[in-house]
């Protein structure tokens, strides 16, 4: 099966999406407009190299907020699976479950990797008005950091 | 190439950092750790072994990273560690943290203060004020802004290396950088 991910680029307008944060809250992308929006797809919850990603994004989280930014990671683990991780991990922002249809945002950003049945890990930086200012494709096993994030949120021309 | 093409060491080494070597050395190898997370720990044979092969051709310097969502004494060791650099004794510190026999606990670093000939009420002082808190942070921040993604993170001449860390690994991509 040939499988082709090309998470979507900057300039074009974010697709929107709602997605259960929770098993009784749903987040939708455009109700967030008005502000910077980070959206992290990552493969798995409680796989080594996510968890490091998350627990770095989770300490980092006061810096995104200083650009006023929500910051959402994305897997197509259930919202059962994502509570028991974020607890784990002591993560206090939301992380969306791309479940069901199975990887259906991921795969509307980009970087659904049909192969795995996995998003592949890639970074999205929204500006308030819900354009893409940036997007990243991680190398396979590697955790991309926070610096990308930040560089892309200090270009935003309110910040 | 097991180097990143895009994140690379933001704060340049200088006077502010705990180096071994001569600064200004063919290779400097700076690594992001955290007192906490056991891959450091492994990782720190894996630095010394590095320092005897390649001698004086090698500055080393450690910046805290700790993540302290997962290692919860991680913060308090780096804290720890930078009280004892005050004072002229981070390499014993450092070391005595790495090396420890049993699981972190403030008693603990009091008790490896010690052993490196820190004053303990002054050691347990500076913790309870948070003294050295703001320049752990600066540690981490200058991390986060270098593409620092867990721990340990080695920057080899400031290029981020994102291999294995491992004593042949690591060599391998000194000697490409070394040409």
């Amino acid at each position: 099966m040939t499988n082709s991910i090309a998470p979507l680029p900057a300039g074009t307008t974010a697709p929107d999406f709602t997605l259960k944060a929770s098993s009784d809250k749903e987040i939708t992308l455009s109700g967030l407009r008005g502000q910077p929006v980070i959206l992290a797809f990552y493969p798995a919850d409680w796989s080594p190299t996510c968890s490091d990603q998350m627990a770095l994004f989770q300490q980092v989280l006061p810096e995104f907020e200083r650009f006023g930014a929500q910051l959402l990671g994305v897997s197509v683990d259930s919202v059962w699976c994502h509570k028991a991780f974020a607890a784990d991990r002591g993560l206090t922002f939301p992380i969306l479950a791309d479940f069901h249809p199975h990887g259906a945002v991921s795969d509307l950003y980009g970087t659904f990797n049909a192969e795995s049945g996995m998003a592949a890990r890639s970074l999205f930086v929204l500006d308030k008005d819900g354009v893409i200012a940036w997007s990243y494709l991680a190398p396979p096993g590697v955790n991309p950091g926070a610096d990308g994030i930040l560089a892309a949120l200090e270009a935003l021309p309110d910040s | 190439m097991s180097f990143s093409n895009e994140s690379k060491l933001t704060l340049p080494v200088g006077d502010r950092d705990h180096g071994q070597g001569t600064p200004g050395s063919p290779i400097t190898l700076v690594e992001y750790g955290d007192y906490e997370c056991p891959h450091c720990i492994a990782a720190h044979s894996v630095v010394r072994e590095i320092q005897r092969a390649l001698g004086n051709d090698l500055f080393f310097v450690f910046r805290n990273f700790p993540l302290t969502t997962s290692h919860p004494h991680a913060q308090i060791a780096a804290e720890a560690a930078e009280a004892a650099g005050a004072q002229g004794r981070f390499w014993q510190m450092h070391d005595a943290i790495l090396e420890r026999n049993s699981s972190l606990s403030e008693d603990l670093l009091l008790e490896l203060g010690n052993g490196v000939g820190l004053d303990p009420s002054a050691l347990a002082q500076s913790l309870a004020d948070g003294t050295f808190k703001e320049r752990v942070r600066e540690d981490f921040m200058s991390g986060v802004r270098s593409g620092v993604n867990g721990t340990p993170t080695f920057f080899v001449n400031e290029r981020r290396y994102d291999g294995f860390a491992d004593f042949d690994s690591l060599m391998d991509a000194i000697d490409a950088i070394k040409g």
